[in-house]
């Protein structure tokens, strides 16, 4: 195991992460953790962008990943609150559960 | 690879640092009790070894001996992780801070430094962020609406100082042009960065202050208030270790403050590293006579100053600064 | 050598982002993805990143799954019971069949092809010499000035719509 690692192990990597956040989203009830699965999307996508960033010798990857990250955490802020609302409405945060507009 | 003779410098850098460490741990509880009962006018421990300055082995071995109880609806793995998490995270910010200059020792020059890394300054703020796991979980594995009330707000009150923390060295870092701790220390060979940023000090003074829960800012964890906070469910050794955490952050935010603001190492005549320990301990005095004189603040007036008062000045200071800097 | 470092590193991140999906203690799943961006912040560093990755521990690691946990700690949401006693196997089945497809799609897609793209100059020896934080900082208030302060009337944003969602 000698060299550098090449780009695709970076891209497989960061394809699973994102495979495994779509899974979290798809399966899980609880809409906490369905955030974090969003959460991981957005991770994965961060390690292509870094991946590339390097490979391709350009820094608009880190700089893209730096707002990522900003609007990430802006969008966590808001999703928290919004779960928070619903709780104090529903006393539960089981997706199943919050169909009122279910025709 | 580098060769071998790298690796055992290192090593012997954290074997020293790590230990020094933990002895200054022990040392400046004593320091504290000797200094609080100067100033309450007695005499503080004196019985074990002369002038008490046997107490803190005395502390220990008590603390080993003591009952380790866990409470049985404890969430035993974050009861267990969350005070290795706090103790881990206050000994680590230590590898990037500079002790002292260049030393030659078995014909091979060696930085005082663990590890000179170009986002020192950054590294240390993520470790601190790191610590407010340690008791945020506490407070949660405790199983008890006390700890975890009083966790939440110790929580609260870190990440809410921990900003203008942040924002007040933003104006070293425009002087300095660089955030590796070694070169803020190098740019301060003219002037120190007190004379330069006096208020940038004063805020980082305060914010220090109140990440490590220390009097004034301590109500999260006070004795005589919300029953000890986050740590009431904890004994023995846990106990010490969160204990060892908070002094450890201590001696880690006074470390900062001399880096940044107070030269560091630099100083006249005398050797480098005794510089640095004196101004560390100049800190650790002033913590410590802060705490046995000021009052504690209201949970309200704490987070009331941290955010309407300490982050607009931190960001004015920013501003200034900048200005300063730009049409230099 | 790289890959002595990548292959741990790559081992955690896959175990603990598992770990995010499976467990059914929501505290657990989130210390679970603290450790995913512990993983990746090393990843970070190993692509010399420098920058990203501490930001990564600071702003994802120490302040994002912190608010996770004080939401979780806050709201009290008990144990999810696990799918196959909500008999659930029509939408799991169909969940980890569809997952399946878009993994083998991208791991066919990347391993097909040798990156085209075009090459920059911020080679590894210039961001090395320059310093990785000072390029970051050069770029975003020059070439990328306007998605900057874009990004804090976001954060404006976001703040004033937490006020107001979250009172009563």
């Amino acid at each position: 195991m000698t060299g550098t690692v090449p780009l695709n192990a970076y891209l497989i990597l960061s394809a699973a992460l994102f495979a495994i956040g779509v899974i979290g989203v798809l399966i899980r009830r609880n809409a906490l953790i369905i955030f974090m699965a969003i959460e991981l999307m957005l991770n994965a996508v961060n390690l292509s962008f870094v991946a590339f960033s390097r490979f391709l010798a350009s820094m608009d990857g880190q700089i893209i990943v730096f707002f990522v990250m900003a609007v990430a955490a802006a969008e966590v802020a808001l999703g928290l609150a919004i779960i928070i609302a619903l709780y104090r409405n529903k006393e539960s945060v089981n997706v199943d559960e919050i169909n009122l507009l279910r025709g | 690879m580098p060769e071998p003779a790298f690796f055992v410098v290192m090593v012997a850098k954290i074997v020293v640092v790590f230990g020094l460490m933990v002895l200054s741990v022990a040392y400046v509880t004593w320091l504290e009790r000797k200094v609080i009962g100067d100033i309450q006018v007695r005499l503080g421990p004196m019985r074990v070894g002369p002038h008490g300055l046997l107490q803190p082995f005395a502390d220990v071995i008590k603390l080993m001996f003591k009952e380790d109880i866990v409470p049985q609806a404890a969430d035993r793995a974050i009861y267990f992780l969350a005070p290795t998490l706090a103790l881990i995270t206050a000994f680590i910010s230590f590898a990037v801070i500079p002790f002292g200059d260049r030393v030659r020792l078995f014909g091979r020059t060696i930085d005082l430094v663990i590890t000179d890394v170009n986002i020192g300054l950054l590294y240390v703020f993520g470790v601190a962020s790191l610590g407010i796991y340690g008791i945020v979980l506490g407070g949660w594995a405790s199983n008890n609406k006390y700890a975890l009330l009083g966790g939440l707000r110790s929580a609260a009150q870190m990440i809410s100082y921990e900003l203008s923390l942040g924002l007040s060295v933003v104006g070293v870092v425009m002087l300095s042009r660089s955030l590796s701790l070694v070169d803020i220390v190098n740019a301060q060979s003219r002037a120190w960065f007190i004379v330069l940023q006096p208020i940038g000090f004063l805020i980082f003074l305060i914010c220090a202050i109140a990440e490590t829960n220390r009097a004034p800012f301590d109500l999260p964890e006070a004795e005589t208030e919300l029953v000890a906070g986050f740590h009431v469910e904890y004994s023995s050794m846990k106990f010490a270790m969160y204990f060892m955490a908070e002094y450890a952050n201590m001696i880690t935010v006074s470390a900062m403050a001399t880096t940044l603001f107070l030269g560091g190492w630099r100083g006249p005549l005398l050797p480098p590293v005794f510089w640095f320990v004196l101004k560390l301990f100049l800190f650790i005095f002033l913590f410590i006579w802060i705490r046995a004189t000021l009052p504690r603040f209201r949970y309200d007036q704490l987070m009331r100053f941290g955010w309407k008062v300490l982050l607009p000045v931190a960001l004015a200071n920013t501003m200034v600064t900048a200005a300063f800097v730009a049409l230099r | 050598m790289e890959w002595l470092v990548f292959a741990p590193l790559a081992a955690m991140a896959l175990a603990t982002a598992l770990l995010v999906v499976i467990l059914r203690n929501p505290i657990y799943c989130a210390l679970s993805l603290v450790g995913t961006f512990f993983a990746l912040s090393g990843l970070y560093l190993l692509l010399q990143a420098q920058f990203i990755a501490v930001v990564q521990v600071i702003v994802y690691a120490g302040a994002i799954m912190v608010l996770f946990l004080f939401v979780i700690m806050l709201l009290d949401v008990g144990h999810e019971p696990p799918p196959w006693l909500r008999r659930d196997a029509p939408r799991l089945a169909l969940g980890i069949g569809l997952v399946a497809l878009l993994l083998l799609e991208l791991a066919v897609a990347i391993g097909s092809k040798v990156s085209h793209g075009v090459r920059g100059s911020y080679t590894s020896e210039l961001v090395n010499a320059v310093g990785n934080t000072q390029l970051i900082g050069r770029l975003l208030f020059t070439d990328f000035v306007i998605p900057f302060e874009i990004t804090s009337v976001i954060l404006l944003i976001a703040i004033v719509g937490v006020m107001v969602l979250a009172r009563r």
